[in-house]
């Protein structure tokens, strides 16, 4: 096995997944194309519908500025020009209730710094920088290593 | 709100996951890392990879590796914002399919055109280009190759790329990805003002008391001008959002006026409101009698598909597209005056209060607009006309070139602007405005470049579609993709693109950092640097120009597509490729190679490898001996420099977190064409619209044309393609990234839930959506962040396994030859 086979390990997994299927008719082709993992003129079926997790568990961050990701579902979570359901729970004033995480203090404070009586608007839009997480497998691999996993490898 | 559910809910999933991972809840103390050559990162800035809003990110390295990106504080464009895409920005090289060696295809051994990708040496895949692109030029001449590239490209890449093949190859057959986003908003502004580019800037957000927006879903595509302008309204309760679209989608959560209008119909509003304008006597008189003259442009200019087409033949004006006459306000207020509020609300759908109450914040003198706009507007078959329209509101009111009163074009690619359009690498354009056609351009270019006169050729090259067909039509033989998936993204793919690249004739290189399907498509691979594994500049859709430096190094064999170009130019003589009588002429450039003429003439091969930042790398300087990337953009800046186009010092660059051009005196301009505000605007005019040689710019009488193609019996729906937030693009790098991917993991047909149960549908079945030129398989989707109306679907174009361009049509503005994404016709069936 060569360096690149070895590199598209992933295709040949999802190629062999749409072949056990019965819906890949050229299996003649060579796919390198890793995310589609099947000839450009083949359509194949595409997954079921992902499910967002719904465990509340915290998910560990790579580093300290990464925007947790939700652990829940939001589906009609209502932020608009009225209101803004997300912080329903997460601003500082109804933590002690619902204890939910706070959102950052970065939050409150101005495109200058300063620090405001509430929740800053240019942060009001939660859904930027926050996203759910489904239960979709992994296109491809990722070998992203964060510093803890670098200090780690260099002792 | 239950607290009560929640905690339960959460107390059982801790368990779950402690359980699994295998360690207890109580766990030990953990260790703090306090050691400070431990902890110690190197931080340094470089604006983000995706859109073009040009946000500056802190990139964190250790042992030659990215492991932290965050939004830069000091960046006045994000002030420490960053989208989800930013904060992720970690990850985009690290998916574990890199390409790290040239791949090529090939049997026993030898290259085939239907033999499998095997990697070879950087020698052997130069070679086999060298051969490809020497035969094309002899047999066939320069029209024969053709290149196309990016708005991702850095400054120097494309000015690079535009150089080999203006002036190196002699073709004009070079184009970038942006045709297929900005083409439209390049030829709004040379048609209205004479000059490329807004006028206003970001900091207009800050000022304005009402924003429009036309075609641009800012929440998810610009979130962080979408977080300035909602800053604005939130914190000013006087502000107010209008929002127009042929659905509703994320942005709409800020509007006062919500309008959804039927596809193509905008043109249609456009002149309601500059009609309402005139009648209700809001015409700023003293500016447009000093500062705009009438015409009226040819209409029935048909739809830019192959000229065979019925559409094409049936047009009344299709290769006089861009003709127009002079007309007197009076002639142009006839004109519109046809566009009442009745006539156009029928034909919009949008109830006839709200188009008032839109109109009414453009009339009224004492209300600051900003209009928005992106793909809505460009990708249209008028998307030339939908830019000329707006600027006409703005230009009878006299709301431009100062705070807050600002017609803003926003861009899709981080260097849309800085590379596609400023360095020209269109297959019209020349630096700094310029065109091919015009002989004085191509004469100040040669003498700037310091090449013989008649070196640049007077043709326009082929464009992204037309170099599709051509290739389809074995006309362009000798093809090489850079920083694109064209084929994820050119409409049409089964009938022009695919059969184009599979042509037996033609031979199609494709360098990129991934395997993407375009790859698949190529005969050569070239493995490619991407973002901080190079020195880079982008400029963003305010005219700021923003540098970086080699943070990290790229992986295997990976080169920039900088030092392909550079080191690809080594392989051709001047002998090879340029006229015998220009060489006869000037015997000086006999025997040369195509490097020495172009990159080692004294200008570009100017600064010593000293002129460097020790603190980085910089792999293509060292690899050619001289600082590149400093006497590329030198050379480059002198294209602009005293022509309303001035770049700064090459070095100030690295140190500030950009500049808007002109940049005179070294400093930077925030607002042009207004006195005062704009060095180049001419004292006593007030405002000079200097792209235009009598200083005024244009209003353009068009009118409302209906699309290239419209629901039917057979295909009763509209479709119309986008983004989503979580992904840029054809998805390459999000994809690649965990969270991104999770987060949004493939392509859904969004739909009306009428229309679903019409069709006996429900959310979640497998579909089919069919045009007349393809059909793709996905899942049904009738809720969730898009809620669009009866009548049309949309499919965001990100996902490699749902290619929605099998589907798209391929009919483009005739202006611009920009493709119209957003509207064709489709059938959706159960699979």
């Amino acid at each position: 096995m060569n360096t690149l086979s070895m590199n598209f390990l992933p295709v040949m997994l999802v190629a062999a997944l749409i072949l056990a299927n019965g819906s890949l008719a050229d299996d003649e082709e060579q796919n390198i194309a890793t995310l589609r993992g099947a000839p450009i003129n083949v359509e194949v079926e595409p997954p079921k519908m992902a499910d967002v997790e719904n465990k509340d568990i915290k998910r560990a961050r790579n580093y300290p500025m990464q925007p947790p990701t939700i652990p829940h579902k939001v589906r009609d979570y209502r932020v608009d020009l009225n209101s803004n359901k997300c912080l329903s729970c997460h601003s500082r004033k109804q933590t002690a209730q619902s204890q939910a995480p706070m959102i950052s203090v970065t939050h409150y404070m101005d495109r200058e710094g300063n620090f405001l009586a509430d929740v800053s608007p240019r942060r009001y839009f939660c859904e930027q920088c926050h996203v759910v997480q489904t239960n979709a497998p992994a296109l491809v691999e990722s070998d992203f290593k964060d510093i803890d996993q670098l200090l780690r490898e260099a002792q | 709100m239950k607290p009560t559910r929640r905690d339960f809910i959460k107390a059982n999933a801790v368990a779950t996951a402690t359980a699994v991972a295998g360690f207890s809840p109580s766990g030990s103390a953990a260790n703090l890392v306090t050691d400070k050559d431990l902890t110690q990162l190197t931080w340094s800035k470089a604006p983000c990879r995706f859109c073009g809003t040009g946000c500056s990110i802190n990139v964190a390295t250790r042992d030659n590796r990215i492991v932290a990106t965050h939004g830069d504080i000091n960046s006045p464009v994000n002030k420490g914002l960053s989208c989800v895409k930013g904060y992720f920005l970690s990850k985009i090289m690290y998916g574990k399919d890199r390409l790290t060696q040239p791949l090529l295809r090939k049997t026993n051994g030898k290259y085939d055109k239907n033999g499998e990708f095997e990697p070879v040496s950087w020698d052997e895949a130069f070679d086999m280009m060298e051969e490809k692109f020497k035969k094309a030029l002899k047999e066939k001449g320069p029209e024969a190759i053709g290149m196309f590239g990016s708005g991702q490209w850095t400054i120097w890449e494309g000015y690079a790329a535009s150089k080999l093949m203006k002036a190196g190859f002699r073709s004009n057959n070079i184009d970038p990805n942006a045709r297929h986003c900005m083409a439209s908003a390049v030829g709004g502004f040379m048609r209205t003002f004479g000059i490329d580019e807004p006028m206003g800037c970001y900091d207009d957000m800050e000022h304005a008391d009402a924003f429009v927006l036309w075609g641009s879903n800012m929440s998810e595509m610009h979130p962080i001008l979408w977080t300035r302008i909602t800053d604005r309204r939130l914190s000013n309760p006087h502000v107010k959002v209008a929002v127009l679209s042929t659905f509703e989608h994320r942005t709409f959560e800020l509007a006062d006026i919500p309008m959804v209008f039927t596809p193509q119909t905008d043109l249609a509003i456009l002149n309601y409101i500059a009609n309402y304008i005139i009648q209700s006597g809001s015409v700023n008189e003293d500016f447009v009698g000093k500062h705009v003259n009438f015409r009226l442009g040819n209409d029935d200019i048909g739809y830019g598909l192959r000229p065979e087409h019925p559409l094409e033949q049936k047009a009344k004006n299709a290769d006089k597209a861009g003709g127009s006459v002079e007309m007197s306000f009076d002639e142009y207020a006839k004109y519109v005056s046809r566009y009442d509020v009745e006539y156009v609300s029928e034909l919009s759908g949008v109830p006839e209060n709200q188009l008032v109450e839109m109109a009414k914040l453009y009339a009224d003198p004492k209300v600051k607009v900003m209009s928005l706009w992106t793909m809505g507007f460009n990708q249209h078959t008028r998307g030339v006309w939908a830019n000329n329209l707006v600027y006409n509101i703005h230009l009878l009111t006299g709301k431009i070139s100062e705070p807050g009163n600002s017609p803003f074009s926003l861009t899709g690619q981080p260097s849309a602007c800085g590379t596609a359009r400023e360095v020209g690498t269109f297959s019209h354009r020349l630096p700094a405005d310029m065109v091919v056609k015009n002989p004085e351009h191509r004469k100040i270019a040669e003498k700037l470049w310091k090449l013989p006169e008649g070196i640049v050729p007077g043709w326009n090259g082929a464009h992204a579609v037309l170099q599709n067909r051509k290739l389809k039509d074995g006309e362009i033989n000798a093809y090489w993709v850079q920083v694109n998936n064209n084929v994820q993204a050119a409409a049409n793919l089964n009938e022009e693109t695919l059969p184009g690249y599979r042509n037996p004739e033609n031979f199609i290189v494709v360098s990129d950092a991934y395997p993407t399907v375009t790859a698949q498509a190529a005969d050569l691979i070239l493995p490619t640097a991407m973002w901080v594994e190079k020195e880079g500049a982008y400029g963003n859709a305010e005219r700021r120009t923003q540098f970086w430096h080699q943070m990290v190094d790229a992986p295997g064999e990976s080169t920039s597509d900088l030092w392909q170009l550079v080191e690809f130019s080594k392989r051709f003589t001047t002998d090879e490729v340029w006229p015998a009588d220009i060489l006869d002429a000037n015997p000086e450039y006999k025997g040369k190679t195509l490097y020495e003429v172009l990159y080692r003439n004294g200008q570009v091969d100017k600064f010593p490898l000293s002129h460097m930042d020790e603190e980085y790398n910089n792999t293509e300087s060292t690899d050619f001996g001289f600082y590149l990337q400093k006497g590329l953009f030198e050379e480059y800046a002198s294209f602009g420099r005293g022509h309303a186009h001035d770049l700064g010092d090459f070095d100030t660059y690295h140190k500030n977190r950009g500049l808007r051009w002109p940049v005179v005196d070294g400093k930077e301009t925030l607002w042009r064409f207004k006195e005062g505000l704009d060095p180049y605007a001419r004292p006593g005019t007030g405002w000079d619209f200097y792209g235009k040689p009598d200083g005024k710019a244009v209003i353009f009488a068009l009118p409302y044309e209906p699309a290239a193609e419209s629901p039917d019996e057979d295909y009763d729906l509209w479709l119309s393609t986008g983004r989503v937030l979580e992904h840029w693009h054809s998805g390459s790098m999000t994809q690649r990234v965990p969270e991104l991917h999770s987060a949004f993991p493939n392509a859904v047909c969004f739909m009306h839930p009428a229309d679903a149960k019409a069709r006996k549908l429900r959310r979640g079945d497998e579909v089919m959506v069919q045009s007349r030129r393809g059909e793709i398989r996905t899942r049904l989707e009738t809720r969730g962040r898009n809620r669009v109306p009866k009548g049309l679907v949309f499919v965001p174009w990100f996902d490699a396994t749902q290619l929605i361009n099998k589907v798209t049509l391929d009919a483009t503005d005739p202006l611009s030859k920009e493709t119209d994404y957003k509207k064709c016709a489709v059938k959706v069936i159960k699979a």
